[in-house]
Formats: structure tokens, sequence, C-alpha cells
């Protein structure tokens, strides 16, 4: 099973609330930290790093030596990243989907695969829970292939908690495709709302079942409230604006180590959404 | 020799579009006969990426060995270093003053991109 924690715009929460699940479910689980652009979910779960893989992705090279400057590589690529210039085959790795269509198409066998690096995956665990981030080279542009393999690193017989990025571009969806459940997580503010709003499009385009917890619940107004009633989006948990909450995440610490009562809420918010997938089960493998 | 001029219009008295990869024409002018031929960008224009490269080919192969232009991003820089032809950016006004101006010798070649890449 598979929850993707999502959320429109950052610093609502969303780490926390998966962090705090993995924590109160304690065995059987795998956190993805799938925010390669700025992980954070390890200094929140402090997980023991046992080791780091290098990830790179295909992108061409090309043998000039056997090159007829055809250009039948250069015409395929939609993404611009080849060009054809004299007797010159320039290629602008940054903007090389890894396709692989240059290489099929060129009649010489002139272009092999070299690799672009995109960052580096770690693996880790935390006691029985497991633990992937993706840390995005600095300077890489393009988040979802990095994203991709955090996923595809992870272990299908335990469930899969996913730390996605903000937003709702690209590297959202690809943190999010596939996914049995989106929890979204967010604030009772305007802007809270209309990040959310946004998310809920993306993830009812994906046809992924969702649902909402709202942090600082207590602060803002009811608009995110009603905007979930309109919508039919369960809210599964809301976590007030606690002082303690506060001064314990500042500390480092979590939610569900220093105030007991919250462990068997985040176990709750799990049931409950295990409950969701359960009953919308054949429809959800149908959409995706 | 030809010249290529990003331009607003198909005429040499239309205004010099500051963009290269997204201009809607680029005129290719002989500078001894001012005769010129116009191409239509538009196909690039509209490209997601990289439309700033395939210009460069272009302006290549129409065998035009010098642009003009008013900003020129990196990797078309690079597509038209490798391809042998120069890039005088920062031009303004009517194509027609630009080839002008370049006649007379009034003119600086690039020796970089004066532009950012854009994501
Ligand atoms: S398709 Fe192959 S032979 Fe043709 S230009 Fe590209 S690399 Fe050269
Ligand atoms: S692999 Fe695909 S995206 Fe990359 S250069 Fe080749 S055709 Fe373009």
């Amino acid at each position: 099973m598979i929850i993707s924690v999502a959320s429109g715009k950052g610093g609502t929460g969303k780490t926390t609330v998966s962090v705090n699940m993995a924590l109160a479910l304690g065995t059987g689980v795998e956190l993805l930290d799938c925010d390669v652009e700025e992980p954070n979910a390890h200094l929140f779960l402090k997980p023991v790093i046992e080791r780091s893989e290098r990830v790179e992705t295909p992108v061409p090279l090309v043998d000039l030596t056997k090159c007829t400057f055809c250009r039948k590589c250069s015409a395929i690529c939609r993404f611009n990243a080849l060009a054809v210039v004299g007797e010159k085959v320039l290629v602008f790795q940054e903007l090389c989907h890894s396709c692989g269509g240059c290489m099929l198409v060129c009649p010489e066998g002139a272009i092999t695969e070299t690799g672009r690096e995109l960052g580096t995956l770690n693996f880790g665990a935390r006691e029985s829970i497991g633990f992937i981030n993706g840390q995005l080279r600095v300077g890489e542009a393009m988040s979802p292939p990095l994203i991709k393999q955090v996923r595809a690193a992870a272990d299908p017989k335990r469930l899969t908690i996913i730390d996605a990025p903000p937003g709702t571009s690209c590297p959202v969806i690809a943190a999010m495709n596939g996914a049995d459940f989106v929890l979204m997580v967010t604030e009772p503010t305007p802007f809270g709302l209309h990040d959310l709003k946004l998310a809920v499009e993306a993830v009812r385009l994906l046809g992924i079942p969702a649902g909402l917890v709202v942090n600082r619940a207590d602060i803002g107004d009811r608009e995110v409230f009603e905007y979930a009633k309109r919508e039919h989006l369960p809210i599964l948990l809301t976590i007030p604006f606690d002082r303690r909450i506060a001064q314990a995440y500042s500390r480092g610490k979590n939610i569900v180590e220093e105030f007991p009562e919250w462990r068997e809420r985040f176990v709750a918010l799990y049931h409950d959404i295990e409950a969701i997938i359960t009953a919308k089960g054949k429809a959800v493998s149908c959409a995706k | 020799m030809k010249v290529a001029v990003t331009s607003k219009g198909t005429l040499l008295d239309s205004e010099v579009d500051p963009r290269f990869g997204r201009a809607p024409y680029i005129l290719i002018v002989d500078t001894d006969t001012w005769a010129f031929e116009v191409v239509d960008n538009g196909n690039n224009a509209n490209a997601f990426k990289g439309a700033g490269i395939q210009a460069a080919t272009m302006v290549s192969d129409k065998g035009a060995t010098v642009l003009m232009t008013g900003y020129c991003g990196p990797k078309a820089f690079e597509t038209l270093e490798a391809a042998g032809v120069k890039v005088i950016d920062d031009i303004t006004g009517k194509v027609r003053d630009a080839i002008k101006a370049f006649k007379e010798g009034k003119v600086t070649y690039a020796a970089a991109a004066n532009k950012e890449a854009h994501w």
C-alpha cells in the first residue's frame, strides 16, 4: 500500500504528518522522502543511514567518427537536447529526458549511452522503520527522474509513506502517481486553501482517493472546512496549534514521541485511510 | 555575406525582435544586395524548451555567418559558436538600421551569451 502525503504549499506540516504516522505504526513501514530538492524527513525520523547510491539518468554520447550528420537524432528529439550543426553534434545533457529515441533512430549506431548525475539515494532505518530519501544534485533542474528512482527502491511488501515535494507540478505528480491514497496537509488560511484547491485538482486527475489533515486547525478561518465539505473530502485528522507541539517540533522532537495520546490518533488516521482504500479498492485500480 | 536578424515582422523596416529563439521571424539579409529571405520562426517560438537551439541550427542552415539580435542565451550561443556563426547582441531599432550599422562596421561581437538560461 502506498500513501502519499502532499500539500499544495510548503511548510504546512507535511513532513510532520508523514514522520509521525510512520513512527506511530512502528513496524512494516517504509518512509520515502521524495522532496528531493530539500529533503528534511531524516531530521525528524533520525534514521541510521546505511548506504548511499549515486543515481544517473542515461543521456546520449555521439561517436563523431561514425556520424554522417543525417540529423535523424535531432529531428526526433522533442526536447531539443541535440543539435547537428555543420560537422558537429551538440548534446545538451540538461535538456535530455532520457527517452532513448535518438539512439533508436540513429542509422549509423553512432549513439551510445552515458550518464548525467541526478543525485544520491540514501538508504537507512530507524529500528524497524525503513527509510529512503533522494538528494538532488545542486544545479540539476529535473527532479521527477530522481523521485521515480526513490520510489522504485521502495520495498513493496511494506506500507510506503511518501513525503511528497510541495507544489502541484511534475515533481508532485511523480510522488503521487500510482499511490493508493493521497493525504493532503493544509492550514485553514486563504493561502493554504488556494494551494489546496490546486493540489486537489491534480489528485482528482490522477483518480486517487484523498483525505485531509488540517494542521494548526484553530488558527485562520473556516473556509478550508467548508471547502472540504463541498468537495466531499474527508477530514481525517485536525492538529491544533499547540505551544507544546510547536516547542517539541523546534527541538526536533516528534508529536507521537512526546505525547502518547497522539500515537493513537496517528494509528487511527492510518486505519481510516486503510478503510477508504479498501472501500474504493476496485475503482482505484481501474483509474490507475 | 548573409546576416540573420531577429524581427517582429517580415520587412526590412520591421522592428528587431530582442528575443532570438522566440522571435516570430528571422530575416536572412544579403549585405551586398539587400536581398533577404524571411524565415518564419513561429514553430520554434512555441517550442517548450530549446527554442534558441533550433533557431541557431536554422540560422546556420540558411548560410548566415552573423546573427544580430537582442538577447542570446547560453545554449543558443554554444550552438551558434559550434556552427561558426558570430553573434552581435543588444540590437534595437529597425532591421534596416541594424544591417546599415553592420555594413559600416559599427558593431561589436558578443564573446558570450547575454541572457540567463531559462527553465
Ligand atoms: S542520427 Fe546518428 S548519424 Fe545521424 S546525425 Fe545523429 S548521431 Fe549522426
Ligand atoms: S534520449 Fe530522448 S530526450 Fe535525450 S537526447 Fe535522445 S531523443 Fe532527446
